[in-house]
């Protein structure tokens, strides 16, 4: 009898425990689910407050058309952000790959203080030096160019992606190393060949880390790209929503926004557990 | 394992060779990287301090004037008012964040069927940026476009539709409930790995001692992830005292300029008064402020975790 009643007292308790955890989901969910299918109303039923939040007079890609009639379009900025993330993933990928395997496995001189001059720059805010780095990029020439963007995101992600691509190589055994050495292994074919399969999971990490970093990155780009052309997406998107463009279209705005987030939820649901150890090596560390 | 120590064992005398060399080689490695926190990173900050003792204007010549960019930071009241705000949204926020993420974290901490989803579901506004969650919320804030004041209105909670953007209370309210739908997946997984840390048998054990769920909570969990909690809070601390983005996108600092945060008015006096210098002097008040949170940060975290 008492044991009946226990077990039901469980069940009761686990039902509990998961609508409690549903409707934390939905509520945590909504907002982007809400605009990903507001996105797909027409025009006319976008001015409307989304209730309900899908489309009840026909779906329609009507609100893309019309955000690509701002500005320079859609695809110019939607460009601009690829190229900037895409190229501040490749270099700080290739910059902190050969500086963790530096600092991992080569001793020079000045090297501490190198490694935590590095890392010290986490402690520094970029927002407060982004006058002079203004100044800076428009001394070397790349003053208003996508490249100087990308030159300062790489910059921005070395703290992290060094300290993690160096914990990665100091987990691969010596003797491996060696054992290539003896089979004639340059430093070269011994990085590239030998170590880089054994490193991945931490190159995943900081390639994710440094996509959504350029990717959702805002007041930089807002500073240094004074080019409209230059514009990144969320650059273009809140010049939009400021009414720069004439009167503000929502339907536009909640378009924008699921080109904006598609990339960056896609990604993370790939990616999922290189992003959580990424988080944890930085917690934990 | 033993066949590659066998052979690296008579390697040894040859690495010895030239060595020295090959150690060098490592500068090289690091080389590009140091270049770029040298140029973009190194030389910026030096250039603050230089610039924060100049008149700088956007064109034209400089002048060297001493301190007087600091006298005028003291004088100036907007300034301490963003101060003073932004370390009133700073408390407010990073209370609200551990109120919704601490809970979170106890719950997906505990392996159940659908814990998986539900973590996922509480993460995913963490990836996406701040600025597309400043859009999507000046949408849903909107008083004729938006969700909350005609979904207000329709339920009939109000008699019209509200501006929840047009006095201070409402809208820097909506604020924090953004930043704490935005961030509190990120504190929760940060929150978890703390609590993963606690070795199961402590609580076990606790519990066959008769301590209940709270008494547990008090004397093992919160010690016990001291430092994740530190972590956490100074993560939280330090990114809501640069907050940016969503006080421009969603306020622009407005109500009447009452939601200007301290990165707000430095952009404000660089950006489009072009007093780069003054911005230069206020940039470094901001920087000793963050470099001071991180000092006290590394001293809560070197702290060892445990029982005292």
């Amino acid at each position: 009898m008492a044991q009946a009643r226990s077990r039901k007292r469980r069940i009761g308790m686990q039902i509990a425990e998961h609508a409690t955890g549903i409707v934390a989901s939905l509520l945590f969910l909504a907002p982007i689910v809400w605009t990903v299918l507001s996105a797909f109303k027409p025009a006319q039923e976008s001015r409307q407050p989304p209730l309900p939040p899908w489309p009840t007079t026909g779906f329609s890609v009507e609100n893309y058309a019309t955000l690509n009639t701002f500005g320079d379009g859609l695809w110019l900025p939607a460009q601009n952000s690829i190229y900037v993330s895409v190229m501040t993933v490749v270099l700080s990928v290739i910059v902190s790959v050969l500086a963790g395997y530096g600092f991992s496995r080569f001793r020079f001189p000045l090297k501490d203080l190198l490694f935590v001059l590095i890392l010290s720059t986490i402690m520094i805010p970029f927002q407060s030096i982004l006058t002079p780095i203004f100044l800076v990029l428009t001394k070397i020439g790349l003053h208003n160019t996508l490249t100087g963007l990308v030159c300062v995101y790489v910059t921005l992600q070395l703290p992290f992606s060094i300290f993690m691509m160096r914990n990665a190589f100091d987990a691969v055994p010596r003797e491996i190393e060696e054992a290539a050495r003896m089979d004639g292994a340059n430093n070269v074919t011994m990085l590239l060949r030998v170590m880089l399969p054994l490193v991945w999971p931490g190159i995943v990490t900081i390639a994710l880390f440094a996509f959504l970093g350029a990717w959702n990155e805002f007041l930089a780009a807002l500073v240094l790209m004074t080019d409209q052309s230059k514009f990144t997406l969320p650059i273009m998107m809140t010049a939009l929503q400021s009414g720069r463009f004439g009167a503000i279209d929502w339907g536009a705005v909640q378009a924008g926004v699921t080109v904006m987030m598609v990339p960056c939820l896609v990604l993370f649901l790939l990616l999922q557990r290189f992003y959580i150890r990424g988080l944890m090596a930085g917690a934990v560390k | 394992m033993t066949s590659i120590a066998a052979i690296s064992a008579p390697a040894r005398p040859r690495k010895l060779v030239g060595a020295g060399r090959r150690q060098w080689i490592g500068l090289l490695y690091v080389a590009p990287a140091v270049a770029l926190v040298v140029v973009f990173f190194i030389i910026p900050l030096g250039m603050t301090a230089w610039m924060s003792l100049h008149n700088w204007p956007l064109m034209g010549a400089h002048s060297f004037i001493g301190l007087d960019n600091y006298w005028a930071i003291l004088r100036d009241t907007r300034f301490w008012n963003a101060l003073r705000f932004t370390g009133y949204y700073t408390v407010i926020v990073t209370i609200a964040i551990f109120v919704v993420a601490f809970p979170l974290a106890l719950f997906i901490e505990r392996p159940r069927p659908l814990t998986g989803f539900y973590r996922t579901s509480f993460f995913m506004p963490a990836v996406i940026g701040f600025a597309s969650a400043s859009l999507l919320w000046s949408w849903l804030l909107n008083v004729d476009s938006g969700l909350f004041s005609p979904a207000a209105f329709e339920l009939g909670l109000t008699e019209k539709k509200v501006n929840l953007l047009a006095t201070f209370q409402p809208a820097f309210w909506s604020i924090i409930a953004m930043v704490v739908w935005k961030v509190a997946g990120f504190t929760m997984i940060i929150l978890m790995t703390g609590l993963q840390s606690i070795p199961p048998d402590l609580q076990e054990a606790a519990m066959i001692d008769g301590a209940g769920p709270l008494a547990r909570f008090r004397a093992i969990t919160l010690p016990l992830m001291r430092r994740t909690l530190a972590l956490a809070l100074i993560l939280s601390v330090a990114g809501s005292v640069l907050a940016f983005d969503q006080f421009y996108i969603i306020l622009r600092g407005g109500p009447r300029n009452q939601t200007l945060t301290a990165v707000y008015w430095i952009f404000n006096q660089s950006f489009v008064s072009f007093k780069l210098g003054y911005g230069a002097a206020l940039s470094m008040v901001l920087l000793v402020i963050l470099v001071a949170l991180s000092l006290i940060q590394l001293r809560l975290l070197r702290q060892p975790e445990g029982v005292d």
